[in-house]
């Protein structure tokens, strides 16, 4: 920290008074970001740009962004102190992850300067939302083992192949995608990093319907999509150094300097059922059972935050990175909740009438749809992995695609 | 623990560690299994001139902290008393100076005074929660004239046998009272329990008519409510501490041992699914500290949260330390059941602080209970 910048308890004053003026208070959706209905969700996010936007006409957008590219040049402790005042305030919550990190973050880091000025100012005016494309239908949590090819041709590459589980790109604006661009390395050495507009001629987007009938998450199918070269970030073929800074950023979620969010205990949105609410609407709340049941909930929360903020100031110390251990906890932690919930509904979770919809609407469907917090955003599986061989030091797992060229992996059973 | 300490707590902590290390090696504790008391008087001197029972008395009632916040301070040594399996009332003494602190009686100034010197030993006879609950209260506690009586029996205690003065909390007619009782008073009884730990050794107490002087209730007669709750968060402090360096000393254990043991021609860090539950271990112990650590600050500062992060501390480190021990165990395999090996001191340890002051069902009713009763707060 240099000695003209700001005092965090100085900044910490500033933004309060500000947000007083200048942010309603957070609506039920800003946190869950479940929408009814696609006009809702484009109205939403209407409404998530134009909260960027007075986030940087107010002089708050970018903490940690350097002023050059639009932003404050502060640090991660101011992030963090502005984070803790937006609590009970409406933000853009849709900017937060996956635009400012992992995207503006893997942009910051390696981006040209070209490439920045274009794009991290239009990110602080909610002008582009980004998406990361990086898991493919052949490979999950595989990233490294991206099969989209991008060929060079000219001043310009062709991209084809197929991402899925694209959030939010049926409405986003720009992504950023991991190629192959070299089929005769091993496949960690074959990669490159492209910044993608999402809306042209041969990207075509399909939406992934989820069990729940919600359809949040994509599939893009490219076709002949041409990039030009300017729009390549980082070195050819050195795509997975990006990569891992890239995965690193998607585990830090909110943790990351990078994101406005607000962290504290106190956040839950007044309208939305907590467990207290589905357990007095069971006739519930003197059962012991119950009681423990709701306790432990609230232990879950609090031993969360607490972890979260160890593993934020364990990385600001530069000490070995333990986001896999947060996004482990985290996951584990909501499905416990949400198991929890479910059992505190009853069997009115399975069925309910529309008076009941705010308490009995959603644990049911949580309860179903209670894995994706150990899916995504990489597999609690990859997390123990990470935390077992690089945390903890253990030899890491074999595999069949070290040191051989990309074009023999197998990629299937071999047959006959 | 804390990731930033001043130069003056890492002297408190690796004093403490040195001597423990020194004094009372997993060997000795080994040996001792028979001894009445577990430890020996000059052993708890030397403790408290190193600091162990005056962090929670202000200056000017004779303790003082290192940093301005002894319970942070408290619970760098409560992890080393952890770490190291040591033996000693370290709660209990801290819990009654707590109280005793700012407390004008001539009674109460003298045992703290020898309690904050580690020349008395005193037991906070608060047993098992729920204090709250009238209905449950085991003891209880009444005027006759200008004396104050007891009545009842609690358990556990610990070193009960040890202790001089027991700061007794029971139930009285317009709430709950807390007085300091000498041990030998006509009327109070001791039965010594058996337990499951190697050092600390509990009994139960009974109290037949037992006739005290007004002048020994600690605070005002009929409303110890908030200092009993505030007792509660300072041993849920201590003993998160001490569990998460029982944890760590486990945990640590049992990864050299899988690095070193082969089988079918292999390290057990070689396998996966070994791997993936010492993943799992590591996400327990590292968010034991970080609960653990909060706290000791929350309780420390007094903040709204103090009452809630404590029990929160309390339930989720009684609840994954004994897991946590549990699977060293498992991946020690038959040795790690055995006398001979270390491993069960540190299973004792976090299984008796998962037990005391406490249970983890208990502190979640407690959480649930703070809950519904801040949302109520909230609609009224």
């Amino acid at each position: 920290m240099n000695d003209n910048m700001e005092g965090i308890e100085d900044f910490r004053l500033r933004a309060r008074a500000w947000m007083k003026h200048n942010l309603g208070p957070i609506l039920p959706q800003d946190m869950s970001q479940s929408c009814n209905s696609d006009e809702e969700e484009l109205a939403a996010v209407a409404r998530d740009r134009k909260l960027q936007r007075r986030l940087f006409d107010g002089g708050f957008a970018g903490i940690c962004i350097p002023r050059e590219y639009g932003g404050l040049g502060l640090s991660a402790s101011h992030q963090r102190a502005f984070n803790e005042e937006l609590v009970g305030h409406e933000f853009p919550s849709r900017f937060a992850v996956p635009t400012f990190s992992p995207c503006a973050a893997v942009l910051f880091e390696f981006g040209t300067p070209e490439q920045k000025a274009r794009h991290l100012p239009a990110i602080l005016k909610g002008e582009e939302v980004w998406v990361q494309m990086l898991s493919e239908p052949g490979g999950g949590s595989d990233v490294a083992g991206a099969t989209t090819s991008a060929v060079r041709d000219g001043d310009a590459w062709v991209l084809n192949g197929s991402k899925v589980w694209t959030s939010r790109a049926w409405w986003a604006d720009w992504g950023l995608i991991l190629a192959r661009t070299n089929w005769d390395v091993p496949k960690h050495r074959g990669l490159t990093v492209f910044i993608l507009p999402l809306r042209q001629p041969g990207v075509e987007i399909h939406r992934i319907e989820r069990l729940n009938g919600e359809s949040e998450a994509c599939q893009e199918f490219l076709t002949d999509v041409r990039i030009p070269d300017s729009d390549r970030v980082g070195e050819i073929d050195a795509g997975w150094t990006i990569g891992t800074r890239w995965m690193y950023h998607e585990r830090s979620g909110s943790n990351s300097p990078f994101v406005t969010r607000p962290i504290g205990l106190r956040n839950e949105a007044p309208e939305e059922a907590s467990v207290i609410d589905i357990a007095r609407w069971a006739g519930r709340l003197a059962d012991p059972v119950a009681q423990d049941l709701i306790g432990e909930s609230r232990a879950l929360d609090i031993v969360a935050h607490e972890l979260q903020r160890r593993v934020a100031a364990t990385a600001a110390l530069g000490h070995t990175d333990h986001s896999a251990i947060d996004r482990l906890f985290r996951g584990t932690a909501r499905v416990r909740q949400a198991t929890i919930a479910f059992e505190l509904a009853g069997s009115s979770a399975g069925a309910w009438t529309a008076e009941d919809e705010r308490e009995m609407g959603t644990p049911g469907m949580d309860f179903l749809l209670r894995q994706t917090s150990c899916i995504g955003g990489g597999t609690t599986e990859i997390a123990r992995n990470v935390i077992s061989e690089r945390v903890l030091g253990m030899p890491r797992e074999p595999s069949g695609d070290r040191n051989i060229p990309f074009r023999d992996v197998p990629r299937g059973p071999k047959r006959g | 623990m804390w990731q930033i300490l001043s130069s003056d707590q890492t002297l408190l902590r690796d004093t403490t560690a040195r001597f423990l290390i020194d004094q009372v090696p997993l060997s000795r504790l080994r040996k001792d299994r028979h001894d009445p008391a577990g430890f020996d008087s000059s052993y708890w001197r030397s403790g408290a001139e190193m600091g162990w029972t005056s962090l929670l008395v202000d200056e000017e009632h004779g303790g003082g902290s290192v940093s301005g916040r002894g319970p942070v301070d408290l619970a760098l040594i409560a992890y080393e008393f952890g770490r190291h399996a040591a033996p000693g009332p370290l709660v209990d003494c801290n819990l009654v100076a707590s109280a005793l602190s700012g407390h004008a009686g001539d009674l109460h100034r003298s045992v703290l005074a020898d309690l904050i010197g580690g020349t008395t030993i005193s037991a906070s006879c608060l047993g098992a929660a729920p204090w709250q609950d009238p209905d449950e209260a085991t003891v209880r506690i009444r005027r006759d004239g200008g004396d104050v009586m007891i009545d009842g029996a609690v358990r556990p205690v610990e070193s009960a046998r040890q202790a001089a003065y027991l700061l007794v909390t029971g139930m009285s007619e317009s709430g709950m009272t807390q007085v300091l009782v000498c041990a030998t008073a006509p009327g109070v009884a001791m039965t010594t329990l058996k337990g499951i730990d190697v050092t600390r050794h509990f009994a139960s107490i009974t109290f037949d008519n037992v006739r005290v002087p007004a002048s020994a209730i600690v605070g005002v007669f009929g409303q110890a409510r908030e200092q009993v709750s505030r007792q509660v968060q300072l041993a849920a402090v201590i003993l998160s501490a001490e569990a998460v360096g029982a944890m760590d000393a486990a945990f640590h254990m049992t990864v050299d041992w899988a690095f070193n043991r082969y089988t079918f021609g292999r390290a057990l860090v070689s396998y996966q699914a070994l791997k993936h539950r010492f993943a799992d271990m590591k996400a327990w112990l590292e968010a034991s500290h970080a609960i653990g650590d909060a706290a000791a600050d929350a309780v420390a500062d007094r903040t709204d949260l103090a009452a809630e992060t404590a029990s929160a501390a309390k339930s989720y480190i009684g609840e994954q330390g004994p897991e946590l021990a549990q699977e060293c165990v498992q991946l020690h395999g038959g040795i790690g059941v055995t006398y001979a090996h270390d491993l069960h001191f540190f299973l004792r340890r976090v299984t008796l602080d998962r037990l005391l002051y406490g249970t983890p069902a208990e502190h979640r009713r407690m959480l649930a209970l703070m809950q519904t009763n801040q949302i109520r707060d909230k609609l009224a």
